[in-house]
Formats: structure tokens, C-alpha cells, sequence
């Protein structure tokens, strides 16, 4: 799709397997939780609901402002949708945005769909949650808490979602930590300031129009307490292990390789063809050449099927639509 | 009027339009991690994924010009990869000084980069395959046989409903705010605001849009209760697999088995 | 700037800052635009249309007749093939901030053009983009909400009006930036009769160049003096709005309905 905020969406191939299953693992956990808690919160209303609000931040992705020479600055929507909607619901609609945006625009991968889940739905909408949640408690009550609270929980939504997709790069061996941290990290400072202020601009709308949405002390759902938590944590974690990672980058290689057992290209352990068939030419050069061979008479033979099959359906025009 | 990014399905009458969504979806997950899963390094079994992926392209009638195209897209993410080639250690191939540091551009730093990049470029390629050649309406079913949640999958339907009509009032906003966003051509007079301003407008736009749409998941919800709706989801049941898919899906995962053992016995 | 129609406007009226750039041009000049849209549907075909300063012109025609589609490529916002000039300055991409100061465009949602907290800030969005100084904004708010007869309602919530005080709101959001041309999708659709009275009679004392795109025949026997049929993207007719509103025919045979 045109203009999309496509910096955070790892596309498959970036994340080795077992980085993959971990972090699919824990989303389906973090949504198997949010889709009870919304059952129980919402009842009925919710699928209607959650369905047009998923499309709305979707939608509402597409909104930009030019910043300077031909850039501009994208809402990414995970701030607003918890501030909103509450932390479970937050990361149910989070969760079909960012499917939908893999699945259908491939805009991120399938594979590493589990970690841009992760990323955006997860820890986004937890550490909006606990960064807004703090800053009301500061302001007690008074309003500015809304939209300090909203700016604050939108730049750290971001900043720290993409210190979780940069390490998970360097876990992964795509990307060495000394060098995604700073560079994520840094980019999303940037890109964050422009989400902090979009979020405050919506906030500044709805507490206009509809300030019933945004009543301070009712976002306090039934196991609010818990995405409050689980937010504080991955936010300070990654705050803390993001610094050390990149400026030690060793240790982080160290936990990469036992993850990646699976796919070390170390040495071969025993080989089909021997080393060298002909003066010159490596086993692996032949096996490349072999592979080429059989792939382009794959490739022909089935287009020349198709060829044939088309034929025979043209040879009975009655049946073409 | 309507925005640019379309419905990607793309009508058709080829053997992959008809093949069944669950077979093709789960094919394509199969495919995606095989290509995850094979060794850097491994370009014969590269090549092979390859094939099988254009193979697919031309069964599927979709253009191989036009899906090589799209899968151009999650090229400018291959740069996070970048730095592997001078930070894996190796064989030096090129080693470039600058000031008091040097770059070592290694073998083997450019064999894992490549992989990295070959592995993104093949799924994406599967993926586009995928949703050109199947409704969204069947891939709903295909997430429902991989026992996606009911509910969830109530959403995604849901989602896609209004997707189209809330991504037109957001065009509408754009143009809006186009039209308005004029100058004088007085000299003096800086046109655009402030960038705050700027962004705090585009705020007033997304809370504009969450309201609109907010109101319209009620009225939705009261359309609903109006033809029966309780709150349960409901949906018909799912007809079983034919014989002839289950050959497919087989004979496919298959392949791609083989493929992994081959890459496996000689490159690990 | 040009203001040398101001002898032309009633003394309570809004001045039109950016007047004629070149004398004795047209206001609007369209010749043989074509569009179709990026999915293939063709929207105009070969349109061409002249309308002089201070004119008012209704284009009438069933959905789908291209009417829309004419008015998004008067400030530019689509572009098809074909030429456009807005007071002689042909539209093209480093001419489009002048001419979206020049032609103010009031879309048929209000709700599309209403996107900021209060109505201030909304009819402050086209001036402030403009880079005028802070109290000139509030000048031309002032004039704009006067215009339109709603200068209570700046401190307003937009979203809480009814259709016809957004429909207003819409209007004074393209007046303060003092356009020569007003433009305008269907303005009176979905407004009750008493408020779209007010709105025939706002329009009427309004001394731009007006275009409005609409199905409603009453509006348009009530001022507009000239009236362009459109059908599937072609101009079909354009004559004094009198003898198109009598010749049943034509209007039979476009779906439209004598008042």
C-alpha cells in the first residue's frame, strides 16, 4: 500500500526460526489472553466494534504530514487504539491490523508475523498502557495527564517496539546489535515524535467532541493492572538490555549461535559428491549448476503445460467467462 | 473514487485460482519456512525454491513481470542486513580503509547477507501468489482450518468490510486538507505552517476518523442485533478437503521435504 | 493584489483577494479533459468548458456522471488529460498552492472537511497554512464565520452542528482564504428545506465565481443562471438554466426531474 510506516514490519527472512517460534509463541499467548478478557469486558458489542476500529487504524495509517524534503511523518496507531480502547482491546485490533498488513500486503512477513505481532500489538499497546497509566497517576486527575500522558505513551510505544525488532534482528544473526540498535533506535526517536504528536492532535479532537471516550479513570479494565505490568517491564528491560547489547554485542553472538543451532552453515559433515569432479570446478559450484538445469526444466515444463492447458480452453471459447 | 491500494485478488480462472485456499495457504506457510529453514550458503536449493516459486507464477496466470515487481517491496529492508558484510568474519575479499578504521568486506559476510536477501525476496513472492490468487472470503475459511479463533477471524471479516470504505473517508480527509493547503504567492509569506501545527492537524484528522468510525461500529452492532445477532458468531461449516487437494497438499509438502533434507545432508 | 472587483461586491461581502491574474481571462477554462481512474473506469471524456469571472454555473447529471470527478481536477487534486487554467494560470504541479488559495473547494461531507477540535481552528487551517500573520488569521475567521452568518459559533465543537450549521462551517473554511472561485459538491444534499433555504440564499449573496454540482433542480432555478448537463462523463448540454430546466426531454433522458 502507498506511504505505509513499513520501517517496523521485519519481512520474512530476517528472523531465523527459532527467534520465529519463540515470538509466535508468546503472541499467542498475549492474544489468546486479550481475546478473553475482551469476551468478558465487551460482550457482544465487540466484534463489530473491534472489526471497524481495526479498519479505522488501518485506515488512519494512510494519514501523513510533511515533515521536510519530501518525508513525512505516519501515525502508526498503537498509542491511540490502547488510550482509547484499553489495553486487551488494544491488542486484539493491533493484532488484525498488523496480520492483515502481512497477509494481504505483505508488509511484513508471515513467518515473521509472530514477531511483528510482538512488536506492535504487544509491547506497543502494553507499554502505551503502563506509560500513560504512570503519567495520569502523576497528574491525578488533572488534564493535562491526557495528552502528556498520550505524547509520552506514543514516543515510548515506538522507541521501544523497535528496540524489540532490533534486537530480535541481532538475535537472529541479520543484523549485528552494535549496529540495529543504535540505527532503530535511533530512527524510531525521530519517527516517534511524530506519532507523539498525531496521538496528542487525536486527543485534542476527541476530548473536544467527545470527551465521554477519553474519562480519565475508566480505562481501568479488568486485568488492566497486568498490561500495566507486563508494559513497565518491557519497556525498562529493553531500555536496559538495548545499551548493554549494543555496546557488548559479543554476548548477545554468543545466545544467536545457540539459538541458530539450526541453521549454522558450519562444515559440511559428510558430502554426496566428492570435493572437485573436475579440475577446477567445486562440488558446490556443479550442485549450483545441476540445481540451475533442473529448475529451468521445472520452470519450462510447466509453462509449457499452461501453454497446452490454455490451448485446450481456448479450443472451447463457450466455457471463458 | 477510490484509493490506491486495491484489493490485491486478482480474478482468474488458472489451476491455482481453483485450487482449494487451505491447501494453497498452508503450501505457502510450508514454503516460507522451508526457505527459512535452508542453510546459507545452500544456492542449489535456492535455485530449486526458486523454480518452484516461478512455477507457481505461471500456473497462477498472474505474470511473473508483474508479481517480480511486487515482490520488490520488502527490498529496502535488506539494508538492517547490510552490515553483515563487513561484520562476519572470513575470508577478506575487499578490505577498505576509512580514517583510522578499516572495513573487511568478507566471503562469508556476503554469503549470509545473500541468503538473507534470497530468503526475503522467495517469501514474498509465495505470499503474493497467495492472496492475488485467492478472495479474501477463502483465505477467512483457510485461517479458520489452521484454527485461527472464531473471534478473531470474525474481525478479520469484519475489518475487511469496512477497510475499503473507512480508507476512502481518509482519501476524502487528504484531499480536504489538499485543497485547502494553498499560498497567495505573496512574497514573505511561508506557506505550511509549522511542523507541530502540522502534525497536530493530521492528529485532528485520526481523531476525526476514530469518532466517525467509533459511531459507525455502533450503528453496525444495533444492524446487526436488528437481523438477530446475540453475539455469536456463527458461520457455516467448513466442506472437508477433496482426495484430489489432499494429493496436492501432499505431493507439495513433499517437495519442499526433500528439498530441506537435501539442503540439510550437504550443507550441514 | 487585484482587487478591482470590489466595486462589484456588496459592502458586507467578502473581498476576493486573489482576484483575476491576467484581465480578461476566464475564470475557469477546461479544454478536452479526459480521466479515468487508476481501475480503468473512465470518468470524462473530452470535456470543455469556459466560465467567466463572477459567473454562476450548476453542472447537473445523474451519479456517476463525472460531476465529482470535474470539480477534483479544478484545484488539481486529480490531474487527467487535457488543460486547465484557473484565472489564466494553467493547473500543474508548481502552480497548485496558488490555486487552491484561489479556488476554494467545499466538499460534499461536511464531516470530510471538519477535522479540527473547534470551528476556529478549522477556519483557521487554510489562512495559518498560508503563513498569514496571527492576527490577520483572525481576521479573515471572522470575515469567513460573518459570511456565512455563524459568528457565535467559532468556540463550537464542529462535530456536535447539525447538517446545515456543517454545511455552513464547510463554506467559511474555503472563504477565509479568500478564494475567487468557490466550488461546490452537492451543497444542499441532506440539509432540511429551512436550512437549505439559508443556504440558496447564502450562495446567492456570495460574489465569487460559483460552481456548484448538485441534483437539486430547485436550488438551481432559484440563482444560477446558466446550468451544464452532464452523462457519462460528457457535457450533454449548457445553456441559460431556464430553457434546460423547460426542455422535458432532455432532462428525461439524463434522469432528472423537472422542478
Amino acid at each position: 500500500m502507498l506511504n505505509s510506516p513499513a520501517y517496523m514490519h521485519v519481512p520474512d527472512g530476517f528472523l531465523s526460526v527459532p527467534v520465529s517460534i519463540v515470538l509466535w509463541v508468546v503472541s499467542i499467548a498475549a492474544v489468546g489472553y486479550a481475546l478473553m478478557r475482551v469476551n468478558k469486558d465487551l460482550g457482544e458489542r465487540q466484534v463489530p466494534m473491534m472489526g471497524v476500529l481495526a479498519a479505522c487504524i488501518f485506515a488512519g495509517q494512510m494519514l501523513n504530514f510533511s515533515v521536510t524534503g519530501g518525508t513525512s511523518g505516519h501515525l502508526l496507531g498503537a498509542a491511540l487504539a490502547t488510550i482509547l480502547l484499553g489495553p486487551w482491546a488494544g491488542v486484539l485490533v493491533l493484532t488484525c491490523v498488523v496480520s492483515v498488513q502481512a497477509l494481504i500486503f505483505q508488509d511484513g512477513g508471515l513467518l515473521a508475523l509472530g514477531g511483528n505481532i510482538f512488536n506492535m500489538a504487544v509491547i506497543g499497546v502494553t507499554v502505551s498502557y503502563a506509560v500513560y497509566r504512570v503519567v495520569q497517576k502523576i497528574a491525578a486527575g488533572r488534564p493535562w495527564g491526557t495528552f502528556v500522558g498520550g505524547l509520552a505513551a506514543a514516543w515510548f510505544s515506538i522507541v521501544i517496539a523497535s528496540l524489540a525488532a532490533a534486537l530480535e534482528l541481532a538475535l537472529s544473526g541479520t543484523s549485528p546489535a552494535n549496529v540495529a540498535v543504535p540505527a532503530m533506535g535511533g530512527i524510531h526517536m525521530l519517527i516517534g515524535i511524530g506519532e507523539a504528536l498525531i496521538t496528542a492532535g487525536a486527543l485534542a479532537f476527541l476530548s473536544a467532541t467527545r470527551r465521554d471516550l477519553l474519562k480519565p479513570g475508566d480505562a481501568t479494565p479488568a486485568g488492566g493492572r497486568l498490561a500495566w505490568v507486563i508494559g513497565l517491564l518491557i519497556a525498562l528491560g529493553l531500555a536496559v538490555i538495548s545499551p548493554i547489547a549494543s555496546s557488548n554485542p559479543d554476548g548477545l553472538e554468543w545466545v544467536a549461535e545457540q539459538l541458530g543451532f539450526l541453521q549454522n552453515a558450519a562444515e559440511p559433515t559428510f558430502t554426496i559428491i566428492p570435493d572437485y569432479v573436475m579440475p577446477g570446478v567445486s562440488s558446490e559450484a556443479l550442485a549450483t549448476i545441476i540445481a540451475g538445469v533442473v529448475g529451468t526444466l521445472i520452470v519450462f515444463g510447466v509453462a509449457l503445460l499452461v501453454a497446452y492447458l490454455r490451448r485446450s480452453h481456448s479450443g472451447a471459447p463457450e466455457q471463458q467467462a | 473514487m477510490h484509493i490506491h491500494f486495491a484489493d490485491p485478488y486478482r480474478a482468474g480462472t488458472s489451476v491455482l485460482h481453483e485450487l482449494d485456499a487451505r491447501v494453497k495457504f498452508v503450501l505457502v506457510i510450508a514454503f516460507i519456512l522451508t526457505t527459512a529453514l535452508t542453510p546459507v550458503g545452500a544456492w542449489p536449493v535456492y535455485v530449486l525454491l526458486l523454480s518452484l516459486v516461478l512455477s507457481a507464477t505461471l500456473l497462477s496466470d498472474l505474470g511473473i513481470g508483474h508479481v517480480l515487481k511486487r515482490a520488490s517491496l520488502a527490498l529496502p529492508f535488506v539494508l538492517a542486513a547490510l552490515p553483515l558484510l563487513f561484520t562476519v568474519e572470513g575470508r577478506p575479499l575487499l578490505v577498505i580503509p576509512i580514517a583510522a578504521w578499516t572495513l573487511t568486506f568478507t566471503a562469508e559476510g556476503l554469503a549470509r547477507f545473500a541468503s538473507i536477501a534470497l530468503k526475503s525476496w522467495l517469501s514474498v513472492q509465495a505470499a503474493i501468489i497467495l492472496v492475488e490468487s485467492t478472495p479474501f472470503t477463502q483465505l477467512l475459511i483457510a485461517m479458520r482450518a489452521v484454527k485461527v479463533p472464531r473471534l478473531l477471524v470474525a474481525i478479520f471479516s469484519l475489518m475487511w468490510r469496512y477497510l475499503f470504505v473507512l480508507a476512502d473517508e481518509v482519501l476524502r480527509l487528504l484531499r480536504a486538507r489538499a485543497s485547502r493547503s494553498g499560498h497567495s504567492g505573496e512574497p514573505g509569506k511561508r506557506p505550511g505552517g509549522t511542523l507541530v501545527w502540522r502534525a497536530q492537524v493530521t492528529g485532528g484528522m485520526a481523531g476525526n476518523l476514530f469518532l466517525r468510525s467509533f459511531e459507525r461500529g455502533d450503528r453496525i452492532y444495533v444492524a446487526m442485533l436488528a437481523r438477530g445477532y446475540d453475539g455469536e458468531v456463527r458461520s457455516f461449516a467448513v466442506p472437508p478437503l477433496t482426495v484430489a487437494h489432499w494429493i496436492v497438499l501432499g505431493a507439495g509438502l513433499a517437495v519442499l521435504g526433500l528439498l530441506l533434507a537435501f539442503a540439510y545432508l550437504i550443507w550441514s | 493584489m487585484n482587487n478591482a472587483r470590489n466595486g462589484l461586491v456588496q459592502p458586507n461581502a467578502l473581498q476576493t483577494e486573489h482576484g483575476t491574474a491576467l484581465s480578461g481571462a476566464y475564470a475557469v477554462e477546461i479544454s478536452n479533459l479526459s480521466f479515468a481512474y487508476p481501475d480503468g473506469h473512465a470518468a470524462l471524456h473530452d470535456v470543455s468548458l469556459t466560465i467567466q469571472p463572477g459567473q454562476k454555473v450548476a453542472l447537473v447529471g445523474p451519479n456517476g456522471a463525472g460531476k465529482s470527478t470535474l470539480l477534483l481536477h479544478l484545484n488539481g487534486i486529480l490531474t487527467g488529460q487535457g488543460h486547465i487554467r484557473v484565472n489564466g494560470l494553467p493547473v500543474v504541479s508548481r502552480n497548485l498552492a496558488r490555486i487552491r488559495a484561489m479556488v476554494g473547494l467545499v466538499f460534499q461531507s461536511p464531516d470530510d472537511q471538519l477535522f479540527s477540535p473547534t470551528v476556529f481552528d478549522d477556519v483557521a487551517f487554510g489562512p495559518i497554512y498560508q503563513g498569514l500573520p496571527e492576527p490577520e488569521v483572525r481576521r479573515r475567521v471572522q470575515e469567513a464565520l460573518a459570511a456565512v452568518h455563524m459568528s457565535d459559533y467559532a468556540t463550537r465543537v464542529s462535530h456536535h452542528l447539525s447538517v446545515g450549521e456543517k454545511k455552513r462551517i464547510a463554506i467559511a473554511t474555503v472563504l477565509s482564504m479568500r478564494p475567487s472561485i468557490l466550488v461546490l459538491d452537492e451543497p444542499s444534499a441532506g440539509v432540511d428545506p429551512r436550512a437549505r433555504r439559508g443556504l440558496i440564499n447564502l450562495l446567492r449573496e456570495l460574489p465569487q465565481t460559483i460552481i456548484v454540482t448538485t441534483h437539486d433542480l430547485h436550488l438551481v432555478r432559484d440563482f444560477i443562471l446558466r446550468t451544464v448537463v452532464m452523462d457519462e462523463g460528457h457535457i450533454v448540454a449548457d445553456g441559460p438554466t431556464g430553457e434546460i430546466l423547460r426542455d422535458a426531454a432532455l432532462l428525461e433522458a439524463h434522469g432528472l426531474e423537472m422542478p
